[in-house]
């Protein structure tokens, strides 16, 4: 019973303490310590199952632990880049790069806060079986990490802000109204309903009113869709992750997409069990196809590399909607890129960072060199590439290997054939951006062009922990690739058991 | 009680029209508010269940939170930002008017056409949910202020409130109250961003936030 509630009690109470920490180094020591602790009772869970609490409001069942696992694993890599990303931050006015205008940055304390809160309501989503404590949680993931992306005060990241708060609260309204089109659809006669909680829903499957669950199912799947980056509701994803912080992208993107997923699983689940499951699989690939679509069409021509890390988290959400949309044995691909994906995603937004650091500017075609100028990143850039567009020997190629044989296996050559295009194009667009980013000599940017950032190169742009972060995280990816632990396989089955209905 | 439940439900759609037709932010405000209020009295109104401490507990919490506390909320932010007036909003007000009467047809129409799974209390408050649930939609999309555009979601959430009421749906009490804080801190967030923007730009039209682009 406690247990669980940790979850989510420990970040909200770290996150009130670090509001009123006056010690910078006694608050980065907060954010540290709870990352662990939290990241330590993850690991607990796994051995021993926490009870549920609340009548199975909250309740740890296998697909609920595996993206937990995500959120919490991630988060600890983030937390540890956040304090060297901090000690290396200019905290006063400060020139910008692109616009030349003054700028400062958000208080650390409200930060540092939002950051922790931000973990509470993602590992919120994990838990909570119930839709309207979902929805809830959804929607307040939304808002504790709209203040993380207007870190940087300036224009363009108030107005990726704006965007992001907007679109995804109309989006997640919409969700409300599905959630509601559910219950209709739960209703059974005058006062006699089905809780909305996912174990009741399930168990009632074959009792709900078909039409109103597909209705529910349309106006979530968009909903938690838009949160999710789902074309063509993306459109906030790219302006979110290219202006907040890196460390801020890289939660964002390998933990807050994968919560949003878990929602759609969630609805998914329900349908299966209700007799709809083509209906909601069909809909799921099309999304998917387009999702993938369009994030081709932008990578191909992106000159920012933090869009283009932003493109592809939408290209990755694209497979697992197609994975899941196959069905079979895409449901175990699905799960397992989604882990992947996380942890190269994460990596390759932690470099970004310490890329963005030593030369200012988010252009793809200004930077050269990175590979001399810094050397671990630049590796790990280059390796963090190689496993994002599934190149082997790393964990991606895998589970985009399961989702295409399944594709192949079920007779859907079309499918396979416009997966594997727009995946090489992704490829092919991707590397002509990245190389061209690690080849070469560092240019020496003019320090007319530059006022206030003469002194350029950076001053020895890799420290310890902007490195360690994305190089443990890089090593995972590789590990999954060569081998699966059992513990992990068999979490992975089940949990696709458990949506394969 | 039956009158003045139709009474309640044709000045909540009036109060629809008066937000698309108004070019003063303040009036849109005081429309929203008063649609807030109204809102949280209507199922003490309609509904199985009258009079009961819950029903009371979250009436009151939303007339609170919806009639007085978000506006106040907003009308702070809109003196903070110095504007008035939403000057050429994307779609004018006579033809948001007319686009006004075409939506409350088609909500009216379609209220009709779903099949119910129980019989409904009041027929009226349906098409009152998704008249409100598609202006607040077009107010998002149709006009420039960022602080209108808060108004239009205000208005989308209270149309699915609506919609939750015409059916009788009850979520349990914790739900109900987290969907009303993050409604809560929805606006005040999204408060704070204006105030930000108004600042940053001196101006809040967010049609002109177009720096970020492919």
């Amino acid at each position: 019973m406690t247990m669980i509630l940790l979850f989510f009690l420990l970040p909200i109470i770290a996150g009130v303490a670090a509001l009123f920490v006056p010690s910078d180094r006694f608050r980065r020591l907060i954010l540290l310590a709870t990352a662990v602790a939290h990241c330590a009772l993850t690991g607990l869970a796994w051995v021993h199952r926490p009870a549920p609490a609340f009548g199975c409001w909250l309740l740890l069942d296998d697909l609920g632990l595996l993206f937990l696992s995500i959120v919490s694993f991630l988060f600890l890599a983030a937390s540890f880049y956040s304090v060297g990303y901090f000690q290396r931050e200019d905290w006063g006015n400060r020139q910008d790069f692109e616009g030349g205008f003054l700028f400062s940055n958000a208080r650390e304390a409200t930060f540092t806060c939002c950051l922790l809160f931000f973990l509470a309501t993602m590992s919120l989503v994990c838990l909570g079986q119930d839709f309207g404590l979902l929805w809830v949680a959804v929607e307040a993931t939304t808002l504790s990490s709209a203040p993380l992306i207007y870190f940087h005060r300036h224009r363009r990241s108030l107005e990726a802000t704006w965007k992001y708060l907007m679109i995804c609260s109309v989006g997640i309204g919409l969700a409300l109204l599905g959630n509601f089109c559910l219950a209709v659809a739960a209703t059974l006669g005058p006062d006699k309903s089905v809780p909305l909680l996912l174990s009741s829903l399930i168990s009632h499957g074959g009792l709900l009113h078909p039409l109103w669950l597909k209705v529910a199912f349309l106006l979530l799947v968009v909903g938690y869709g838009t949160k999710l980056g789902l074309a063509p509701m993306h459109t906030w994803l790219p302006d979110a992750h290219s202006e907040a912080p890196s460390m801020v992208s890289a939660l964002l993107s390998g933990a807050l997409l994968n919560c949003a997923f878990l929602a759609v699983l969630r609805i998914l689940q329900v349908c299966q069990a209700a007799g709809l499951g083509e209906f909601g699989q069909h809909i799921l690939l099309g999304f998917g196809l387009l999702s993938m679509t369009v994030a081709a069409l932008f990578i191909v021509a992106q000159s920012d590399y933090k869009r283009m890390l932003a493109y592809s988290s939408i290209e990755h959400m694209g497979i697992l909607s197609l994975a899941v949309g196959l069905g079979g044995a895409a449901y175990f691909g699905a799960l397992f890129h989604a882990v992947n994906h996380s942890l190269t995603k994460g990596m390759l937004f932690l470099v970004a960072g310490n890329i963005l650091t030593a030369y200012k500017t988010k252009s793809a075609p200004e930077v050269r060199g990175a590979a001399k100028l810094l050397p671990i990143s630049g590796v790990l850039w280059v390796a963090g590439f190689l496993a994002i567009t599934g190149s082997p020997p790393f964990g991606p190629f895998l589970s985009e290997l399961i989702i295409l044989k399944s594709a192949l296996d079920q007779g859907r050559i079309v499918i396979a054939v416009v997966y594997l295009v727009l995946l090489s194009v992704i490829f092919i667009g991707m590397a002509a951006i990245v190389f061209r980013m690690c080849q070469g000599a560092p240019v020496e940017r003019a320090a007319a062009d530059l006022p206030g950032v003469g002194d350029f190169p950076a001053p020895a742009g890799e420290s310890a922990l902007t490195v360690i972060p994305p190089l443990v995280l890089g090593l995972a990816v590789l590990v999954l690739g060569l081998y699966l632990p059992p513990a992990l396989k068999g979490l992975l089955e089940h949990a696709a058991r458990a949506i394969g209905g | 009680m039956k009158l003045f439940t139709d009474a309640v439900i044709a000045i909540l759609i009036l109060t629809n029209l008066r937000l698309i037709a108004s070019s003063r932010i303040s009036a849109c405000i005081y429309a929203v508010a008063c649609q807030g209020v109204l809102l949280g009295m209507l199922p003490l109104l309609v509904g199985p269940h009258y009079l009961t401490v819950r029903a009371c507990a979250l009436s009151g919490a939303t007339v609170i939170l919806k009639g007085f506390f978000f506006p106040w909320l907003l009308l702070r932010a809109l003196r903070s930002a110095n504007v008035r007036r939403e000057m050429e909003p994307l779609v004018g007000y006579t033809l948001s008017l007319m686009i006004g009467a075409v939506l409350l047809a088609a909500a009216m129409w379609f209220g009709r056409q779903l099949p119910l799974p129980v019989p409904d209390h009041s027929p009226m408050v349906l098409p009152l949910a998704m008249f409100t649930i598609m202006v607040g939609l077009f107010v998002i999309v149709s006009r420039r202020k960022a602080l209108t555009q808060v108004l239009g979601y205000l208005v989308m959430e209270n149309g699915i409130y609506a919609f939750g009421l015409a059916f009788a749906l009850s979520e349990p009490l914790l739900v109900e109250l987290g969907i009303l804080l993050d409604a809560f801190m929805a606006v005040f967030v999204m408060g704070i961003t204006i105030f930000h923007i108004s600042r940053e730009f001196d101006h809040m039209d967010t049609d002109r936030l177009s720096a970020l682009r492919d």
